[in-house]
């Protein structure tokens, strides 16, 4: 796992957005609920113009329905939503938005070149089609047919379906999901230069690595509430615990007593600790139980990050 | 950096040259698809064109030759229209794209549109090859004035069972859609003399055509050669335009309803 690299990157400070106050897209104490699953729990989240915010959040958090409501795909069962101060339905709004959304299939028999020309179409004022290629960098198959592209590929193809209309706002639903590491840092670059170009991007992604290469503003999110927000260096002062992972015969109930421990999970036959303070815990367990094995420590990763962000003893929730 | 170029863009009033261009791409790169997507070219192109050479040119000195060529020629249409739409819409609804698509700025009309004139455009080349195989294979002779009217007939066709195949879209889940189509399609196809003369069916089958939207446009397109049945076309008519919205009204009301649930 890439654990260990998610906490002890270290990004340079990014610049603050010139134009912070202007407000580009808005979800007011939105709630939406599929049946009886809550997606969205009074949410609130503002874009501000040029900046990039990352969602960030486990499966089924709700970071796809945010986004789909901000795209007009979906309505609120109650709150509000505005895109360019209007209803995100509303077609001018649309003109200023580009999309990539998590897609199982698009058209296979057209060629890329036809599909980004398609797509180019729909907007007043595209990018000119050579751009599209050079950004998303679809040289190498533009006349290859979307149905024989690689899953990289195919993601490189929706993220120039996203730009072509030269938007304004854009949003990224998981956008790296698929890629190799190198189109992975390709594709950053590219949303790096969008937010230089003054673009705002809404960015989803469970990768704690991703939010915090690319965002000025990360909002974690779970069970469809805000569980922190705040800039990357802030939120990952909050996660800043280790995780020890050992087979001991040690009660769980007095592993969670000892000092920092935040949490303990059992997995299959280990147990998973989370402590601030890891050295002082490995030596107490360590002195207490000799069949103990197995012991590994790392930085915590996302998944054990949300667990301390979201349990009961975290002061965020309170 | 790579992204010089792109700078903030002022709101531009959309014009209409912009919505002309719009419908022209969408019309233009659909027809493409449908026509690189053997699974369905072949098909809806294929079975009116072999049916015909089987038993069209086999009764070249009999009225068959010449009564196959309008009969199939609906039948192609029919199917191109409930093939293309239902199971092209039903499909890209299912994967997601129609959904990237409503998030652009495309008139979801345009979309709507594209696909009705590409699935038009297939019933066309259908019309044109059976005239042509009816002409040159089946000993048939026809006016232009005919077969232009033929067209036409085909064309309008396409309206009723663009908005049936819709309704099916929102219906029917896109792995059942091929059998539900065939299921639906196929006796209606026999039942309103796209096979044999309507007259040549069983007593109840023959009771039960007028209720069929395939046996009006039947009768409309055989009506040109002199093979309908007796009684105004008019009738016809006004039972496909019927059927038209009552299939585009259900089809609005499924659609404003999931997206109300939505």
């Amino acid at each position: 796992m890439s654990a260990t690299a998610v906490l002890t990157q270290t990004t340079t400070a990014w610049p603050t957005p010139l134009s912070q106050t202007r407000t580009v897209a808005k979800l007011h104490s939105v709630t939406k609920s599929y049946g009886q699953t809550t997606a969205l729990d009074k949410f609130s989240m503002e874009l501000r113009a040029g900046e990039v915010v990352a969602l960030l959040g486990p499966n089924g958090a709700g970071k796809t329905t945010a986004v789909r409501l901000l795209l007009g795909l979906i309505s609120p069962d109650s709150g509000s939503v505005r895109v360019f101060g209007r209803d995100p339905r509303d077609a001018d709004a649309r003109t200023r938005i580009g999309a990539m959304l998590q897609i199982t299939r698009v058209p296979e028999m057209l060629r890329v070149r036809e599909h980004i020309d398609l797509f180019r179409s729909y907007y007043p004022n595209p990018l000119p089609a050579a751009e599209v290629m050079r950004i998303a960098k679809l040289d190498g198959f533009a006349n290859q047919m979307f149905g024989q592209l690689s899953g990289g590929q195919k993601q490189r193809t929706l993220f120039g379906l996203a730009v072509c209309g030269n938007p304004d706002l854009v949003f990224l639903d998981e956008p790296t999901v698929g890629m190799d590491i190198e189109s992975r840092r390709a594709l950053w670059d590219e949303i790096r230069a969008l937010s230089a170009a003054g673009k705002t991007v809404l960015l989803t992604t469970h990768y704690l690595e991703e939010a915090d290469m690319l965002a000025h503003r990360i909002v974690v999110i779970n069970k469809g509430r805000v569980v922190c927000e705040g800039t990357p260096s802030e939120i990952k002062h909050r996660v800043s615990g280790r995780r020890i992972r050992c087979i001991t015969q040690l009660d769980p109930e007095f592993l969670a007593s000892l000092p920092s421990v935040t949490d303990v999970q059992q997995d299959r036959e280990a147990v998973v600790i989370l402590a601030e303070h890891p050295e002082r815990v490995v030596r107490e367990i360590l002195l207490r139980d000799e069949t103990l094995h197995g012991l590994e420590v790392s930085a915590a990763a996302l998944e054990d990050a949300f667990l301390a962000l979201t349990s009961d003893s975290n002061p965020a929730q309170a | 950096m790579a992204t010089q170029a792109i700078a903030v863009s002022a709101p531009r009033p959309l014009t209409l040259g912009y919505y002309a261009r719009i419908f022209r791409k969408e019309t233009q790169y659909e027809f493409v698809r449908m026509l690189r997507t053997r699974a369905f070219s072949l098909s809806v192109i294929g079975f009116p064109v072999m049916f015909y050479l089987l038993f069209g040119t086999s009764n070249r000195h009999n009225m068959f030759a010449r009564y196959l060529m309008p009969s199939y020629s609906c039948m192609g249409v029919v199917s191109a229209c409930l093939f293309g739409i239902g199971m092209g819409i039903a499909l890209e609804r299912a994967q997601g794209w129609l959904e990237l698509k409503q998030a652009s700025p495309m008139p979801r009309f345009a979309y709507l549109a594209a696909k009705t004139i590409s699935c038009a455009a297939f019933a066309l080349v259908i019309v044109a090859a059976l005239v042509t195989m009816g002409v040159t294979l089946g000993g048939v002779t026809l006016t232009a004035g005919e077969a232009l009217k033929l067209a036409f007939v085909v064309l309008a066709g396409s309206i009723p069972f663009t908005a049936m195949g819709l309704l099916i879209a929102l219906l029917v889940p896109p792995n059942a859609g091929p059998g539900v189509i065939n299921l639906i399609y196929l006796p209606m196809s026999f039942a309103s003399g796209f096979w044999m003369p309507v007259s040549y069916l069983p007593h109840w089958l023959r009771i039960i055509a007028p209720a069929l939207p395939t046996y009006h446009l039947g009768q409309i397109a055989l009506h040109i050669f002199g093979y309908a049945q007796s009684g105004s076309m008019l009738v016809h008519w006004e039972a496909l335009a019927g059927f038209t919205l009552l299939m585009l009204g259900a089809a609005w009301i499924i659609f404003t309803r999931s997206e109300a649930k939505a």
